[in-house]
């Protein structure tokens, strides 16, 4: 059973929004014949997780309207207390749906990069953007979540990184939700070109403690021929906001994906995180931890799909979970006919804090050739007392000892983000959800 | 002087008894060595007076200078001056020893008292290069990937950093080389002294070679069944536990059970 698309926004709005923004005629297109698809098509079906009565089509409005801001002097302080304006010289901060800053270096743009709001970026910039816009990745027909994201963007960055420029310093991405009405509806989109190499780190931060609206985000990551691409993630969205969120990878001949992420939301959320090696000798490193607490539900899928041959994919996954929430965290390494040599190695466990939490750790591997490697290990269960009474045997209290193991057990994400800030604000963040 | 008191200690595990009535005294200033055939409750002793999960005291009593170590917490009986070197140390990913070994030192400490982290760097330095220690072990994961010899040379160092009356140590010498073996006994051999009292538990007279114990216990059947000074122990490597058996007529478990 499906409940009834009641879609409030219309083609006619889809339509003025587009224009209003002068976009160019095939994202106008596109969005239309997205919106035409949303009542057809079917949701995803994440595995183990029935969403079907679940809420992503109803919010208050499409768009809202929030301040910009002159410096990064006028941000908001827990805004502030991840962005190290002293260091950070590339930066873009979304304010709910309003671009609100960014900065590029002189340095970046003389060699051709390109940072700026995904609309901005499809007027500039339309055939680049073009060629990459829902075309390797995420495509707008794959089922009615990505169909409604299709026609209702309303933000997003673009990050574009030519062939040979090798760029150190991390890029940094504000999402700022402090709007109860807002939905997001972002599209990231980061390409890089042949040999390039970029470290791209997105916080969505809610600084409000409830919202009503929608988020539905995809995220495209588009790794050219021996191109190497870190991407961090850390989301802490508010209670009452359903989230669906997709982070795509598209990798060619020798490239590499790290993706880092801390899944902190306090609503309802379904995280989909698939890698695909299309070249031969592509590497993927998917990473994410989680804290689930309160009553929500959620479903994390990471999967990475080998087609190239001598493809390399390893997943970690680590849940702690609390009071009454719920998480279904799939692991999937699928290796395709050919993919000869491939390597698909997981990890995924899940720490239980209470009796009435639930965390399945569901590991698949779907492998279609023979001469290949895989392997998975998958865990669930409380806290070692044994590794407890280790702790505590030094004079360390009970409390501290389960706060060091957690702080372990979330460490392989932490330890990745190449930002201090954001590094410091998911311990904090983390530390605030175990309490 | 601080005395730790063991008086008729009984010890249960899964239900079924293992300490049937231990008693011992071991003051500061002191090494003992407790040894022992395989199985007669030699670690589940070591493991009762930290206070392990598994273990239950159902008789008897552990004072700390007349403080009932019984009725503490793990946390707090560390606190009051015990540490057990582990025979198996636990794995912990994603903790660094150095992290670890500042929480244990800080937890000592009042809240606005912490050791400075250039005071602590320069003592775990330190003490890392007295045991032969790679500096980088500092930043590791705690025990994790560690080697046995590696383990129980963190043992030690987390024994001289964190300083206790009293330290029970759980076959500390099982699984090492000759090296790491005389390693290890130098660091308990610096321990020693005023302040410090130890309690080892070994199967082998080898440490003993390094490590002179004042008095020396021999464990059977859940029980001290003799005592003696540094001698007994190498009358047990010459002669084995045999004779022991035979002047206090114990027999052996098994037969006692098929008999039974």
């Amino acid at each position: 059973m499906t409940v009834e698309t009641k879609l409030a926004v219309t083609a006619q709005d889809v339509r003025s929004f587009s224009e209003a923004n002068n976009e160019p005629s095939w994202l106008t297109e596109l969005r239309e014949s997205a919106l035409a698809n949303v009542e057809t098509l079917p949701l995803p079906k994440p595995d183990k997780t029935n969403i079907s009565k679940w809420n992503f089509t109803e919010f208050p409005s499409h768009v809202v309207e929030s301040t910009t801001y002159a410096s990064l002097e006028e941000l908001p302080k827990e805004v502030k207390s991840i962005v190290d304006a002293e260091k950070q010289h590339n930066i873009y901060i979304q304010h709910n749906n309003t671009p609100a800053y960014l900065e590029l270096s002189e340095e970046l743009k003389a060699q051709g990069v390109i940072m700026t709001d995904i609309i901005t970026a499809a007027r500039e910039h339309s055939d680049l953007v073009k060629k990459y816009y829902m075309t390797e990745g995420v495509k707008a027909d794959d089922h009615k979540l990505a169909a409604l994201h299709a026609a209702l963007v309303n933000g997003g960055v673009f990050v574009y990184v030519p062939k040979n420029v090798v760029i150190e310093e991390p890029l940094q991405v504000v999402f700022l939700h402090d709007n109860a009405d807002a939905s997001l509806f972002n599209h990231v989109l980061v390409v890089a070109e042949a040999n390039s190499s970029v470290t791209y780190v997105e916080n969505y931060l809610s600084t409000i403690e409830e919202a009503a609206g929608q988020v539905n985000i995809i995220a495209e990551v588009i790794v050219n021929d021996n191109a190497k691409v870190i991407f961090g993630a850390v989301d802490v969205l508010a209670k009452g906001l359903t989230t669906y969120v997709n982070r795509r990878g598209i990798l060619h001949r020798d490239a590499t994906i790290e993706w880092a992420a801390g899944l902190m939301n306090d609503g309802d959320t379904i995280s989909e995180n698939i890698t695909h090696l299309i070249g031969d000798g592509s590497n993927a490193d998917s990473k994410s931890v989680v804290v689930g607490r309160g009553d929500q539900s959620q479903n994390f899928t990471t999967e990475i799909r080998h087609w190239g041959k001598a493809s390399n994919g390893y997943i970690l996954t680590h849940g702690v979970m609390k009071d009454s929430s719920r998480a279904i965290f799939n692991g999937i390494g699928k290796i395709e006919h050919g993919a000869t040599k491939a390597d698909a190695v997981q990890e995924s466990r899940v720490l239980m804090f209470s009796e009435n939490a639930r965390g399945d750790a569901n590991p698949i591997l779907l492998i279609e050739e023979d001469d290949v490697t895989a392997g998975h290990a998958a865990s669930v269960g409380r806290v070692d007392p044994i590794q407890l009474y280790y702790l505590m045997s030094r004079g360390i209290s009970k409390e501290e000892a389960e706060r060091l193991v957690i702080h372990g057990f979330l460490a392989p994400v932490v330890n990745k983000l190449p930002i201090e800030g954001v590094k410091k604000q998911l311990t904090e963040v983390i530390e605030r959800k175990v309490r | 002087m601080s005395t730790l008191v063991i008086t008729d200690l009984h010890v249960e595990i899964d239900g079924k008894e293992i300490l049937k009535g231990v008693n011992l005294t071991l003051n500061t200033n002191e090494i003992h060595a407790i040894m022992g055939p395989n199985g007669t409750g030699k670690s589940t002793l070591a493991s009762a007076i930290m206070g392990h999960p598994k273990y239950e005291v159902t008789s008897g009593s552990i004072m700390l200078d007349g403080e009932d170590v019984l009725e503490m917490e793990v946390d707090e009986r560390a606190q009051a001056g015990l540490f057990l070197g582990m025979q198996y140390p636990s794995e912990i990913s994603g903790v660094t020893n150095a992290d670890f070994l500042r929480s244990a030192i800080n937890a000592r400490r009042e809240e606005g008292d912490e050791i400075s982290l250039m005071k602590f760097i320069r003592e775990l330095d330190k003490k890392m290069e007295f045991l032969e220690m790679d500096l980088d072990m500092a930043q590791r994961y705690l025990n994790e990937g560690f080697s046995g010899g590696e383990k129980k040379r963190n043992e030690i160092l987390q024994l001289m950093m964190i300083k206790p009356k009293f330290a029970i140590l759980d076959e500390i010498d099982s699984g090492l080389d000759i090296d790491a073996l005389k390693v290890v006994s130098k660091g308990i051999n610096e321990m020693r002294g005023e302040g410090f009292g130890c309690l080892m538990i070994t199967h082998y007279q080898r440490l003993l070679n390094y490590i002179t114990p004042d008095q020396v216990h021999v464990m059977m059947q859940g029980k001290v069944v003799k005592s003696g000074g540094a001698e007994l122990a190498h009358k047990l490597e010459a002669e084995g536990y045999d004779w022991i058996k035979q002047e206090l007529g114990i027999e052996d478990e098994e037969t006692a059970e098929q008999e039974a």
